[in-house]
């Protein structure tokens, strides 16, 4: 199932929220070889975790990780403004409607059902809150998932190559994309609304219908 | 002086607010990390004060499922099944609050919260059809009245207004121009909805509830030349002083 869930609330779910950070540390330090800081229990973490950001994350049947990405909005400070700049020639995105999504990450087992139910995601929190776009930071082989899951975003800059290119990119909200990710996903728009409502209290119903 | 002067321009506000979303109030709640409180808006004083004598604060469920949170929340997704929330509820509704309520939180960089929430008395349906009506110009407005207060509160003139990126220049400029938003998606050689994202993030740094606004302010704070190459020239132009 999705859960949205603030930092502060993770610590109410132990298995989720380490499972989590040790999937991150496997995918961004061993897997990609990004500079990032893993401590002795295995975890990666990094100073946008200790903003309160939100989380969206897959939660397998036993309780564990499955795949997740973190969201800050641009009005405040975010990755993408802080160090991702110069890929977009210097250009700051800075809005409430402006989401940025970063360490999508996925489980070790994860099917692409789990890829396309991050994205579903991450239309639902547009949908819910009136944004107009996410803004992400990827590697090439998100590239591929995202393409293969029909979301791909609008590549606004990359650096690097091979294996080390790294680009930020636009995903606009476009209702009409939802029927298609909820096939992807296999999952009805019910229990998709269901979780949401599961997470916020109940909110999504009243905004409006789209598939 | 000044500073009673800037009170009640805050206080001016959120009454135009008020009248012109046709609520019943609009509030605007400023809370440090370590619960300092002040507050503008049109509740019932004894209300107010009521509630800072009772310290509400700390039981209110609006406070608490807003604290370190960035989404906007429509009241009746709140907590309020506990018995000291029931009957701080009971309490609001009879001093006028309204049985409805929508709040935007803004998180600040110590742990403050500001709040920018209006609250009505209508059944669900039609409180559903204000969210969804007005949620997006809901978080805008709450966010330049934050700007305004903290510019205010920190006795210095308005933020200077942020310096707008390349390409949020050359998008509003084309606009300025007149040109429709699919030219200039095509002038600058991407899509539609990144321009949108452009257009988005020009006029939150603006301060600006729409793309004309943001044009005409940027305009007037010499940020964009509308009509021309001047931006570019180094000098000899007539009626150009010299720098």
């Amino acid at each position: 199932m999705l859960r949205y869930i603030y930092g502060n609330d993770l610590a109410r779910r132990p298995v989720l929220k380490h499972t989590m950070y040790r999937d991150r540390a496997v995918q961004f330090a061993e897997r990609l070889h990004w500079a990032v800081t893993v401590d002795e229990n295995g975890e990666e973490h990094d100073e946008y975790d200790a903003m309160n950001p939100l989380y969206v994350i897959w939660e397998n049947a036993d309780g564990t990780h499955g795949g997740s990405m973190r969201f800050l909005p641009t009005s405040e400070r975010t990755m993408v403004n802080d160090h991702f700049s110069n890929l977009l020639n210097g250009e700051r995105i800075e809005s409430p409607y402006i989401w940025e999504c970063t360490r999508f990450v996925l489980g070790q087992q994860a099917t692409p059902r789990v890829a396309a139910a991050m994205m579903l995601a991450g239309g639902e929190l547009m949908r819910a809150f009136s944004l107009t776009h996410l803004l992400g930071v990827f590697d090439p082989r998100m590239v591929r998932i995202y393409s293969m899951i029909g979301a791909s975003p609008e590549v606004l800059g990359s650096a690097g190559t091979g294996r080390d290119k790294i680009s930020v990119g636009l995903w606009p909200f476009r209702p009409e994309d939802r029927a298609r990710v909820l096939r992807r996903a296999q999952v009805t728009s019910d229990q998709s609304e269901a979780w949401f409502d599961l997470s916020f209290g109940q909110s999504i119903q009243a905004m409006q219908k789209v598939a | 002086m000044e500073q009673a002067e800037a009170l009640e321009q805050i206080q001016d506000l959120t009454v135009q607010l008020r009248d012109m979303f046709a609520v019943d109030h609009v509030v605007y709640h400023w809370l440090s990390a370590d619960g300092e409180q002040y507050g503008f808006g049109t509740y019932d004083p004894v209300w107010v004060k009521h509630y800072v004598e009772n310290d509400y604060i700390r039981i209110d469920p609006v406070i608490i499922g807003c604290f370190q949170r960035f989404h906007p929340v429509d009241w009746r997704q709140l907590d309020w099944s506990s018995r000291a929330a029931k009957a701080f509820r009971k309490d609001a509704i009879g001093y006028g609050v309204g049985n409805q309520g929508f709040s935007f939180p803004i998180r600040g960089p110590n742990g403050q919260l500001a709040l920018l929430t209006t609250s009505h008395t209508t059944d669900d349906a039609s409180w559903d059809d204000f969210i969804q009506a007005n949620q997006r110009e809901w978080i805008l407005i709450a966010h330049f009245l934050n700007r305004k207060v903290l510019s205010l509160a920190a006795q210095r003139r308005p933020e200077p207004i942020r310096q707008l990126s390349p390409r949020e220049v050359e998008a509003l400029t084309f606009l300025g121009m007149g040109h429709g938003r699919a030219q200039v998606a095509e002038l600058l050689n991407i899509s539609e909805h990144t321009l949108r994202a452009y257009i988005e993030s020009a006029r939150f740094k603006l301060g600006a509830l729409n793309t004309t606004h943001a044009v005409a302010r940027a305009v007037g704070e010499g940020l964009i030349v509308v009509g021309g190459a001047a931006r570019e020239a180094s000098g000899g132009w007539p009626g150009r002083e010299d720098e």
